[in-house]
């Protein structure tokens, strides 16, 4: 069969980073591709090489057999290459005919019976539950998604990208989305399907590309990978790698009575299942699962950052209400998010401002710091996390990840929480860092911190964790501790449904 | 187009053009608030409002306030502002008076010259806010200032303008058969409108044209729903904001005239106030602050709603100047708040 | 002040350099022009006290209530990312109500019907009464700065003019005038003293309370702020409450300069030089940072700006049109586009540069 894309050796560096090195990619018309790939692993930025966002910096793309430049978002869509992306990219405003039409072609004059009539063919051909009249801020986000696909298959594609199309979607609307996909691979379309539900791959796809640290890790037929393997390979961890030995782990007897923070039932509006939890006084736990199966909605519902909507919680036995963050501070809880630019920093305040924010808060509006205190606390953790910065002055937004990261580790650990969450302290920061983090946790432990740790890194939870809290889909699957704790047991508790690896 | 006028005129309407449910009932709340205060003061009051002249002169006191306002619900509609409206058609004014009575000048350049400044005005203010990016309010605000100060460069003393092709035209009256009444004596007078009704009514329909059949009218609704997934979906949206501006720069100097015409008088004081009143209209018109959402029907029906209140206060006996001011902020933020909670319950539901 | 001389550097480098380049460049102005323009006098007025006059003594009394604006709207600004346009609106309501409880309904009264210190709380109270209006729609019903504060902006000057039936109460008792003239036996305009106490008052808060972090903190990033336990839409509401207070102070100062009111003149288009003291003074119009003293200086040289206009003969009508100028300038030249042509420009000399040393 001649395949429709061929992308080979595709290179791409960012100032200090190698994005992708010698990648290769190809479709094949009528076929449902998965690109896989934990966070950084760079399927963002191959799927942005491919719509011309960013340009290659080594190898070629083959389109229909021939070398092609693509030089931005239009000229790949002229070229046959459309995308959906995660957000929906269409206007809430206008009507489901126009979004699947507007900026199409240069004609003055607007034909709303053409198009409308265009646009009802093409819904009932693809069979998607809309009217071209209807306006699309009231349909439903799948039907969305589909008018957004409709408009790339309207425009005559030949392939089809789909980024993380079904993250907040709900399961009939998944159904809904798949049968659309299999039409489409029947008519002859290549369709690229980026995501981190395991399941929907291997509901609808033909093949699975995966990529790790910009560097490409093999494909495969969906056959010939089942889904151990296939997260292991995500990972980076060989399956049958059983000599996995825990170092620096200090095994505790945890006294069952001195539970820091119990949670029954607790759910917040960010869609995820009501789950129990508990975590004991010196004990470091963790919630695994891949890039979005709730495991952050989970400790933001703790700590209260969103909107809490039943449950109950209790703090060292006694029951308490946290709705918002500050409750959870007074507790004497502290929550450091997963999205450090958009939650944690902030960026045009000083080094000091950062560190010292979340103790004068709690500390009250009628009582700042003086400047020697707020010196003397900054000059403290700097040395302390070893944060390299030019001065406590300096803006916090110049510094490196891995030192802003400090910075916010260092806020927190300002407050003196009996309760420490991290969410994904170690993403995107440089190695040194992750393992003075890592180190750190387990210092805190051994004072007395109860610490739950996230990361998309399985070593570093085997590492720092005692127990580990899996969820898939949103929901808590499985607990695993003691002898369970190993890369073969959390993988097949991720994947799910093959339990043991046999497919 | 054949199947609007099918429909049920008035709903039926709003939701082809918009085809939004919220906006719908923005408009009708808007339509709905006219009617009931008119019939309030067709009964209570009567007076005035009882005679075809009545409504009448709602439109020829708010002929240019309805194509101001047009201009900034298509500025609104791609999510900006323009407040030098007001400042440019007092500019206009003087600039037309000075032009007509002391250089001699011809009716026809003083026509040209009115569009030439609100296009200027327009191509400026466009490209500061689309291609620089700065923020609409500030640009708008400083051309305000600029366009208001100007005003007194050029004359400070008010006068009325005696040229006599102008005064010809401002005095043309169109009679509208069967609107007459008959007055105390007895005797019927026809009822009459400017020439900038005319106007008015033909930007009104223009646009209304431009903003549902154009490529470009479609737009500027996508470029104030989302800019950036109009961006995606292919569309120049630097270019369409400028567009906007400059179309509002543009019907500024048609209103602008229009005013004139209407004042016949150039003076620092015209038409203060205007660009308020022009926003607000907007808004009671049912065009969304946050962009995407109006249209130009509302718009109409916004500006006479606002002349209509305000006959309404003087003829109830509140002639003092202020009780205008205050029902206007009044009636104002009674729709901006309705919309700020139309969205809030919008994105809640959207959560869920 | 600062231990660290690095830091006075980079704030001067930052903050401070606009506003002060701006008043050399009108210092050096005038100086050319007619050096006279910096005398000071000292002579006896109406009253018989002996004054400090002159067109400096004149920039920085007449600035007072520019000054005070101008650090409340640097406040609203950093917190809401946006500007309140109804100040002028403001100070008009401020000013009417004090009038109205001092005269008592009757227009031309014979003697003062209130306390002055009642009236003044009364026009603070009303002020802050229209800064929590406008701050209840910012930060509650999320309705952008500059919109929301247009329902003032309208209907300011008519609730004004309604408090006194659109009389224009006039008032004989000097003292009355003593806020907004001079103090018998004090050679320093009121106003300056006013402005300077507010000034201390404004010090001592930064310096003994967290409103600086906080308001920084929610207007830079508001979900962070919200993860730290602050409650960002609190902080924003109060902000248009405290710029209330000031435009209450302002309206006193203004009413008791004339002691009488004109509804539709009185601080007419002080928010515009409010606005423009606030990015004079280099603080992002977009909100976050914020630098009060950098503010109050923008503020003196608009002033100083203003009368330097005023000497040259331009009608105070014709004023905005060169306001309006300095804005575009200020605002095109701060734009981000601009900057990074700038930057590309700079590159280019820089690179070739080096390309000749090779």
């Amino acid at each position: 069969m001649e395949k429709v894309l061929e992308m080979k050796g595709i290179c791409k560096s960012f100032p200090g980073v190698k994005a992708l090195s010698d990648v290769n990619f190809s479709l094949n018309p009528g076929e449902i591709h998965a690109l896989m790939g934990e966070n950084g692993a760079g399927k963002s930025t191959l799927i942005k090489v491919l719509t011309g966002v960013y340009s290659k910096d080594e190898g070629e793309i083959i389109l229909d057999g021939k070398a092609v430049s693509i030089g931005s978002p239009q000229d790949a869509q002229n070229k046959g290459i459309s995308t959906v992306y995660q957000e929906i990219t269409l206007c809430p405003n206008l009507t489901v005919a126009e979004n699947m039409y507007i900026g199409r072609d240069k004609k003055v004059i607007q034909n709303w019976k053409k198009m409308n009539e265009g646009a009802n063919w093409m819904l009932k051909n693809l069979d998607i539950p809309a009217t071209a009249t209807q306006q699309l801020g009231d349909c439903s986000l799948a039907v969305q998604q589909m008018v957004a696909i409709a408009r790339a298959v309207d425009m005559d594609c030949k392939v089809l990208i789909l980024d993380e199309p079904t993250s907040s979607l709900d399961e009939q609307e998944v159904e809904k989305l798949f049968k659309l996909m299999r039409d489409l691979k029947a008519k002859g379309v290549g369709i690229i399907f980026v995501t981190h539900f395991l399941e929907q791959v291997y509901e609808v796809c033909d093949k699975i590309t995966v990529l790790r640290d910009g560097k490409f890790v093999g494909e495969y037929t969906v056959a010939e990978c089942p889904r151990v393997q296939l997260v292991s390979k995500m990972l980076g961890k060989e399956f049958d790698d059983l000599a996995e030995i825990k170092e620096n782990k200090v095994e505790e007897d945890v006294d069952i009575d001195a539970y820091v923070f119990e949670a029954e039932g607790l759910t917040s509006d960010q869609g995820i299942a009501p789950f129990d939890f508990t975590i004991s006084k010196g004990e470091v736990n963790g919630f695994t699962g891949l890039l979005g199966s709730g495991r952050s909605e989970c400790v933001r519902a703790i700590f209260g950052a969103d909107r809490v909507t039943g449950g109950t919680v209790k703090v060292n036995g006694k029951t308490v209400k946290i709705n918002k963050p500050i409750d959870a501070m007074r507790n004497g809880i502290a929550y450091l998010p997963e999205d450090r630019k958009g939650d944690g920093i902030v960026g045009e305040l000083s080094v000091r401002e950062n560190i010292i924010l979340a103790l004068q808060v709690m500390k009250g509006f009628f009582k700042p710091f003086s400047k020697a205190e707020a010196n003397k606390f900054a000059d403290e953790y700097i040395k302390l996390l070893g944060i390299k910065t030019a001065s406590a002055d300096t803006p916090i937004k110049s510094l490196s990840g891995g030192n802003q990261q400090k910075c916010i580790v260092a806020r927190w650990l300002l407050t003196h929480p009996q309760y420490l969450i991290l969410d994904e302290p170690t993403r995107g920061i440089d190695v040194g860092t992750k393992v003075d983090i890592q180190k750190l946790v387990l210092k805190l432990a051994s004072e007395g911190v109860a610490v739950t740790f996230i990361s998309s890194e399985t070593d570093e939870m085997l590492r720092t964790c005692s127990r580990l809290v899996v969820m898939r889909d949103r929901k808590v699957v499985g607990e695993l501790k003691g002898a369970d704790l190993n890369q073969n047991k959390i993988m097949s508790t991720i994947a799910g449904g093959d339990e043991g690896g046999e497919n | 187009m054949n199947e609007t006028k099918a429909k049920a005129p008035k709903k039926g309407l709003g939701a082809r053009i918009l085809g939004l449910s919220d906006s719908n009932m923005l408009l009708l709340i808007t339509i709905v608030v006219f009617v009931l205060m008119y019939i309030f003061a067709m009964t209570v009051l009567g007076k005035g409002f009882l005679t075809g002249q009545g409504f009448l002169n709602i439109l020829n006191n708010n002929a240019y306030l309805i194509i101001l306002a047009c201009g900034l619900s298509i500025v609104m509609i791609t999510g900006g502002i323009d407040i030098s409206v007001g400042g440019v058609t007092g500019l206009i004014t003087m600039c037309c008076a000075v032009w007509l009575d002391k250089r001699g000048g011809s009716l026809m350049g003083s026509m040209l010259l009115a569009v030439a400044i609100g296009l200027m005005f327009g191509i400026v203010q466009g490209y500061l806010v689309a291609y620089l990016d700065i923020q609409p309010f500030i640009v708008t605000l400083a051309g305000m200032f600029f366009a208001r100060g100007l005003t007194t460069i050029i004359n400070t003393d008010p006068f009325n303008v005696t040229q006599k092709d102008f005064v010809a035209l401002k005095d043309t009256a169109i009679v509208i058969p069967g609107l007459g009444s008959l007055n105390r004596r007895g005797v019927y007078v026809d009822a009459t409108i400017e020439v900038g009704v005319i106007v008015a009514i033909v930007v009104v329909i223009l646009l209304f044209f431009l903003l549902k059949f154009t490529k470009l009218g479609r737009a500027f609704y996508a470029v104030g729903g989302n800019r950036q997934s109009a961006l995606m979906l292919g569309i120049n949206v630097k270019r369409t904001r400028f567009y906007a501006q400059v179309l509002c720069g543009l019907l500024a100097g048609i209103g602008g005239y229009v005013y004139f015409t209407h004042v016949g008088s150039g003076s620092v004081l015209n038409a203060s106030g205007a660009e308020m009143n022009a926003i607000a209209s907007s808004i009671i018109g049912g065009t969304m602050l946050t962009g995407g959402v109006g249209n130009i029907i509302g718009t109409f029906f916004g500006v006479i709603s606002l002349g209509t209140i305000k006959d309404i206060v003087t003829s109830a006996g509140f002639e003092q100047s202020w009780w205008t001011g205050i029902t206007v902020a009044a009636m104002l933020c009674f729709f901006i708040v309705i919309q700020s909670v139309i969205i809030k319950v919008k994105t809640r539901n959207k959560k869920k | 002040m600062e231990k660290t001389k690095f830091q006075v550097k980079d704030l001067f480098k930052n903050q401070f350099m606009i506003p002060l380049a701006a008043l050399l460049a009108l210092v050096l102005f005038n100086l050319i022009m007619d050096p006279s323009f910096f005398a000071i006098t000292f002579s006896p007025n109406a009253q018989g006290t002996m004054v400090f006059g002159g067109q400096l003594v004149t920039i920085i009394d007449y600035g007072s209530e520019l000054a005070l604006l101008a650090m409340g709207m640097a406040l609203v600004t950093a917190a809401s990312g946006g500007q309140d346009i109804s100040v002028g609106a403001g100070i008009a309501v401020s000013g009417s109500l004090i009038l109205r409880v001092l005269c008592g309904g009757n227009s031309r009264p014979e003697s003062l019907q209130a306390p002055i210190f009642v009236a003044v709380l009364c026009g603070i109270l009303a002020a802050m009464a229209i800064g929590a209006f406008n701050g209840m729609l910012v930060a509650y019903f999320k309705i952008q700065p500059m919109v929301a504060t247009l329902i003032m902006f309208t209907a300011g000057r008519s609730i004004a003019s309604w408090f006194n039936n659109n009389e224009l109460p006039v008032l004989t008792d000097p003292a009355f005038g003593y806020a907004g003239n001079t103090i018998p036996g004090c050679p320093i305009p009121s106003p300056v003293l006013i402005a300077i106490l507010c000034m201390i008052i404004m010090a001592l808060i930064l310096k003994f309370t967290n409103l600086k972090l906080y308001v920084q903190a929610a207007g830079i990033n508001e979900r962070s702020a919200r993860l730290n336990g602050l409650n960002p839409t609190v902080i924003k509401f109060a902000t248009y409450v405290i710029l209330g207070v000031f435009v209450g102070i302002a309206g006193f100062i203004k009413v008791s300069r004339l002691s009488t009111i004109n509804y539709t003149s009185i601080a007419k288009d002080i928010e515009m030089d409010a606005i423009l003291a606030v990015a004079l003074g280099g603080n992002p119009l977009g909100g976050g940072k914020f630098s009060i003293a950098a503010s109050v200086i923008g503020a003196y040289v608009i002033q100083f700006l203003t009368q330097t206009l005023y000497k040259f003969d331009v009608s105070s009508a014709a004023l905005p049109a060169y306001k309006a100028v300095v804005v575009i300038i200020l605002v095109v030249a701060s734009a981000p586009a601009v900057r990074e042509w700038f930057q590309s420009k700079f590159k280019k000399i820089k690179s070739n540069d080096k390309k000749e040393v090779a």
